[in-house]
């Protein structure tokens, strides 16, 4: 869902809700992606916003368009989004989560043990 | 496009308005907002050509508006009616503006009919009085004008006076999905700005007899940030910025700046343990129509 009152740009979740369907397989690559019609009518959102997220992951490889009938999802889609979500999971979210285990003086061994008691003794 | 220049307006002695440069692009979705009496709805009224004004020029592909037959087709403005358009039976009132406005859809106008749940049965609601209506169907008719117009420049002052929010939401859907097929220009001026803040593309605010604000939605949450860090460390680095909201928490300054930050900027703000977040549009919003000066 779109979160309206986020910080975040909406054109930024618009496009990350088009990557989280296609890493959940509820849209595969040569399927058509939502219109900024549909985005528009469900979300309530001015179309040129649609626009804006369809078309940052049109730059980016994730999308294409076919003249006329709107835009598709690329293939090899899903491990760029993979690649671009791996990233950003060792630039932002483990940055974070290490800053917070020092602030808790948690150490990285008692982290790494409570990881692979989560994981179920992989 | 629209274009106005120098435009001046005051009653009486009462300046409202004073040297206004506006341009409104083609097929643009824009948010009109300011403080109560700030004079957004004689903005509008001036640009549908409805009154006059002291000085300037209001201009519809180079033609002036005031007066103008040509402009009036292509320029429709929803607000509450004149008292003698509200002794007119509703079916009336539609026909009216269907002789009106150059591209008015009648098709369309009996949809949103059954879209707004407004039923004629055997004629009967259309046969009303206008007055008869209650205040909610009373600022449909209007709706349902604003959209089957299809006016090049559709205006809606305060759209949504006395609407439940089923039907309002119900009017930004139709409005969104409409825009889609028929791309037209559409200023709205309301005080809801937390449930129409993602219908824009671009934000107007009046303040001061002026427009202090014209900026594409994006760019405008993007030069926006909340500062989060100890007092000291924000008043130094917040010396040269235009600040539009402060608040203080334990011995944490939580400070609103509007303007954009270079990397270098960025990159001292953080060294100096002070936490940047992007403003959320609806805060921002409410932080620009009361600080800007």
């Amino acid at each position: 869902m779109l979160d309206l009152s986020s910080e975040k740009s909406i054109y930024i979740q618009v496009a990350e809700i088009i990557e989280n369907e296609i890493l959940l397989g509820n849209i595969n690559e040569g399927d058509q992606a939502p219109s900024t019609n549909q985005f528009a009518k469900i979300y309530n959102i001015n179309p040129a916003t649609a626009r804006k997220g369809l078309n940052l992951l049109v730059d980016e490889g994730i999308l294409y368009k076919k003249r006329g009938i709107g835009m598709f999802v690329a293939d090899g889609a899903y491990q760029k989004i993979i690649k671009k979500r791996q990233t950003i999971f060792y630039k932002e979210v483990l940055p974070e989560i290490i800053q917070e285990a020092d602030r808790l003086e948690i150490t990285l061994e008692e982290i790494i043990d409570r990881i692979k008691e989560i994981k179920g003794g992989e | 496009m629209l274009e106005i220049k120098g435009l001046s307006k005051s009653f009486g002695r009462h300046k409202v308005l004073t040297d206004i440069d506006l341009i409104i692009e083609e097929n643009k979705i824009y948010g009109l907002f300011g403080r109560n009496g700030v004079g957004k709805t004689t903005l509008l009224k001036m640009i549908s050509g409805q009154l006059s004004r002291n000085s300037g020029e209001i201009k519809l592909d180079g033609l002036d508006v005031l007066e103008n037959d040509k402009a009036m087709e292509n320029l429709c403005l929803v607000r509450e009616f004149s008292n003698s358009i509200k002794e007119m039976k509703v079916k009336d009132i539609f026909s009216l503006a269907s002789i009106i406005y150059k591209d008015w859809d009648e098709e369309y106008k009996n949809y949103l009919i059954q879209e707004f749940n407004l039923r004629i049965r055997n004629s009967f609601f259309s046969n009303t009085k206008f007055s008869k209506l209650s205040t909610g169907n009373q600022t449909i008719v209007g709706l349902i004008i604003g959209l089957a117009s299809r006016a090049r420049i559709t205006m809606f002052d305060e759209p949504t006076l006395g609407l439940d929010a089923a039907m309002r939401y119900k009017f930004y859907n139709l409005l969104l999905a409409d825009y889609e097929e028929n791309p037209r220009t559409i200023i709205i001026s309301t005080h809801l700005i937390d449930e129409v803040s993602n219908l824009f593309e671009e934000i107007l605010i009046l303040n001061d007899e002026k427009i202090a604000l014209h900026e594409n939605v994006d760019s405008l949450r993007e030069k926006s940030y909340f500062l989060t860090g100890r007092e000291d460390n924000i008043n130094s680095v917040i010396k040269n910025k235009k600040v539009i909201y402060t608040d203080n928490f334990g011995s944490t300054k939580i400070v609103g700046i509007y303007g954009e930050l270079t990397e270098d900027e960025i990159r001292e703000i953080k060294s100096n343990n002070i936490e940047i977040d992007n403003i959320p549009l609806q805060k921002l919003f409410i932080y620009l129509t009361e600080n800007i000066k």
